[in-house]
């Protein structure tokens, strides 16, 4: 039972979080590629769904679990009309990278 | 038991978000993602989130990431080319993420009264998170269902409307 007494703050699981959202943002700022930068987004999104469910099991909040939930549902609508806009500017562009999409650029 | 699981699968998971980065592939940089979700599912487990695990698995895993890997696919993304990025990004950018990741894990230190979690921990029932869902937030969750349904409308009218498309096209699509 020893093996079984070993116990993890939770302030380690917020950092794990933390971490990753840093992650996700660096991704963000320097891939160049539509996708990969796409994927950054919901390598963050994850990363605040960790903190989510750490604190759901802190006050013992089954909320803060669905919300959880709902965050995944509006991510999986999010990636499936992102997805839906890459492909229709890959069919506009021809190109992925973030460098020649500027027409929105100040 | 718990350390062990937490430091193994903590690890996966930033292994995996930084190989994600290092990679030039978009597959690749795809499936090192699969592994930081895979990896979140089990530290949902060991929080007592049973429902949440499995949903993560199926739906961001399972169905959102086969999503991105069909679209890599599809459009046959090739090896990125690297360059700097932007002069706003590397100015303000570099900065703002260090500044972000100081003052989270400053305030995550210093917070008080954060518990400890073990095994023993009883896990949140996929009942009692159901009845929770269906009873008191059950208007969300209706809501969430026509969200659903407006984005797959929105993604198969982005994703017909082609500069191939000969004029007329776009009322027919319209009007299915």
């Amino acid at each position: 039972m020893s093996s079984f007494s070993q116990e993890v703050p939770l302030s380690w699981y917020l950092l794990l979080s933390a971490l990753l959202f840093t992650l996700g943002v660096v991704g963000f700022l320097i891939k160049r590629n539509l996708i990969t930068v796409f994927m950054s987004i919901e390598l963050m999104l994850n990363a605040v769904n960790l903190s989510f469910v750490t604190f759901a099991h802190q006050w013992h909040a089954v909320k803060g679990q669905i919300f959880v939930f709902f965050v995944m549902m509006v991510a999986a609508a999010e990636a499936a009309v992102g997805l839906a806009i890459i492909i229709a500017i890959f069919r506009a562009r021809a190109t992925l990278a973030v460098d020649r999409i500027d027409l929105m650029k100040l | 038991m718990h350390l062990i699981l937490f430091i193994a699968f903590a690890g996966f998971c930033l292994a995996g978000a930084i190989n994600l980065l290092l990679q030039s592939h978009p597959i690749n940089s795809a499936l090192s993602l699969i592994v930081v979700m895979t990896s979140l599912a089990v530290l949902y487990l060991l929080l007592g989130a049973e429902f949440l695990a499995a949903a993560q698995v199926i739906v961001y895993a399972g169905a959102i990431m086969v999503l991105f890997t069909f679209v890599v696919m599809l459009l046959n993304a090739g090896r990125e080319e690297r360059t700097m990025g932007s002069r706003t990004a590397r100015a303000v950018g570099f900065p703002a993420v260090v500044a972000i990741l100081g003052v989270l894990a400053t305030v995550i230190l210093q917070a008080q009264g954060l518990g400890l979690t073990g095994l023993r921990d009883g896990i949140t029932s996929t009942e009692d998170l159901s009845r929770v869902l269906f009873t008191d937030l059950l208007l969300p969750f209706e809501v969430t269902s026509v969200l659903i349904l407006i984005a797959i409308l929105g993604a198969v009218a982005l994703a017909r409307h082609g500069d191939g498309d000969p004029p007329g096209t776009g009322e027919r699509t319209r009007a299915k």
